[in-house]
């Protein structure tokens, strides 16, 4: 059975576009049928973090409205054949997503694909909630910094009452995904520690994703960090979570690219 | 920079981070503490205003509130400036302190 998956954080800047990709590029490596889904109406980047930003032709907005048929709509990834891309539109605004039309579009998604991964836009407005209301998971993405930490906490408590689940009585699957981790930093006492956000926050774990420059590397490139460079640290980080959405429960590390002696002392376990 | 501050570190931020945090998010979270409602302490400051305006001339300019957060409890301070009951009604001796200050405590 498909599952809706809603990437959010509240805050923005902290990585949800970023793990969308890498993460809907994870699972559909990992043979599942995915699609990923940008929500942030007039400002779309999710096509260009996966170099699809020349292909667009129609976009969410359009298919909502009827205007276009779903699969005019789908860009098909060139380089893993069961990942597909539909677009937000970068002229429309926001309110232009009808509840009714989203229902609907999410409805045919799930019959396509095994998995719908939905890319919130920053913020707690209308967008952030049609992009979270159908989702059966949540991947909330946190920076280990205060404001990242406290928006998450607030992006927490909407999904727990304003999602078409929460309004059932059901409950929604929640998963903290931590970025720009620095496991360093975190010894020194110079950045919140990961069991620091867990106890706060209080969501299940589902990765740690360090701080790299690959990151910004497969984003030049326009490339999901996992197809770009799949033995980077960030990569391997991403290709953990999306098993653990699969089910696969493993050992909890901080990849690292340094090699020797700086590798043995970060790469310990820390959850 | 001394040799000495090469080797000791900067005292660390990330626990001062945590227990900010902790703190703030206790108060945010739906219902709990007097941050809870936001518009409490609104409320709260007109009530209070309207009961002392009802036995002395009170000017809304001179009214200070401050709430501050700690992890057990928390408290509102609402400090009222009264003018000098002399002046303005000409009768009473003993005219009450210009700073009367009500404390109200939350849990």
């Amino acid at each position: 059975m498909a599952k809706v998956l809603v990437v959010t954080s509240g805050k923005g800047g902290v990585g949800k576009t970023t793990s969308t990709a890498a993460i809907g590029a994870a699972l559909a490596k990992a043979g599942q049928n995915v699609v990923v889904v940008d929500f942030d109406v007039g400002l779309r980047n999710l096509d260009l973090i996966l170099g699809a930003e020349r292909r667009v032709v129609f976009d969410l907005i359009n298919v909502v409205n009827g205007d276009a048929k779903l699969n005019q709509a789908l860009i098909r990834d060139k380089r893993v054949d069961t990942l597909s891309l539909l677009p937000a539109s970068q002229t429309r605004d926001k309110d232009a997503l009808t509840p009714d039309g989203v229902e609907r579009v999410i409805g045919e998604l799930r019959e396509k694909f095994d998995w719908v991964v939905c890319d919130s836009p920053a913020g707690i407005e209308k967008g952030a909630q049609m992009a979270m209301h159908h989702a059966d998971v949540a991947v909330v993405v946190t920076n280990p910094e205060v404001s990242s930490v406290r928006d998450s906490d607030r992006i927490i408590g909407m999904l727990d009452s304003t999602t078409e689940k929460a309004v059932k009585g059901e409950k929604i699957d929640k998963h903290l995904l931590l970025t720009r981790y620095d496991p360093a930093r975190a010894a020194r006492g110079e950045m919140l520690k990961t069991e620091d956000v867990l106890e706060i926050l209080s969501i299940p774990l589902l990765g740690i994703i360090p701080e790299s420059e690959e990151v910004l590397r497969a984003s030049n490139l326009g490339a999901p960090v996992t197809l770009n460079n799949p033995d980077s640290a960030p990569a391997r980080a991403y290709f953990d979570a999306a098993k653990r959405l699969q089910g696969e429960s493993l050992e909890m590390v901080v990849p690292t690219d340094r090699k020797g002696f700086l590798d043995r002392l970060f790469k310990r376990r820390v959850a | 920079m001394s040799l000495l501050s090469f080797f000791t570190r900067k005292s660390s931020s990330a626990p001062v981070a945590r227990d900010r945090l902790q703190i703030l998010l206790a108060h945010e979270r739906g219902g709990g503490g007097l941050a809870g409602q936001s518009d409490l302490v609104a409320k709260l400051q007109e009530e209070i205003l309207a009961v002392i305006a009802k036995h002395v001339a009170v000017d809304r300019d001179k009214v200070l509130i401050k709430l501050d957060r700690g992890a057990q409890v928390s408290t509102l301070e609402i400090d009222i400036e009264v003018p000098d009951l002399i002046k303005t009604a000409g009768k009473s001796a003993e005219a009450p302190k210009p700073d009367p200050k009500t404390v109200l405590r939350a849990g």
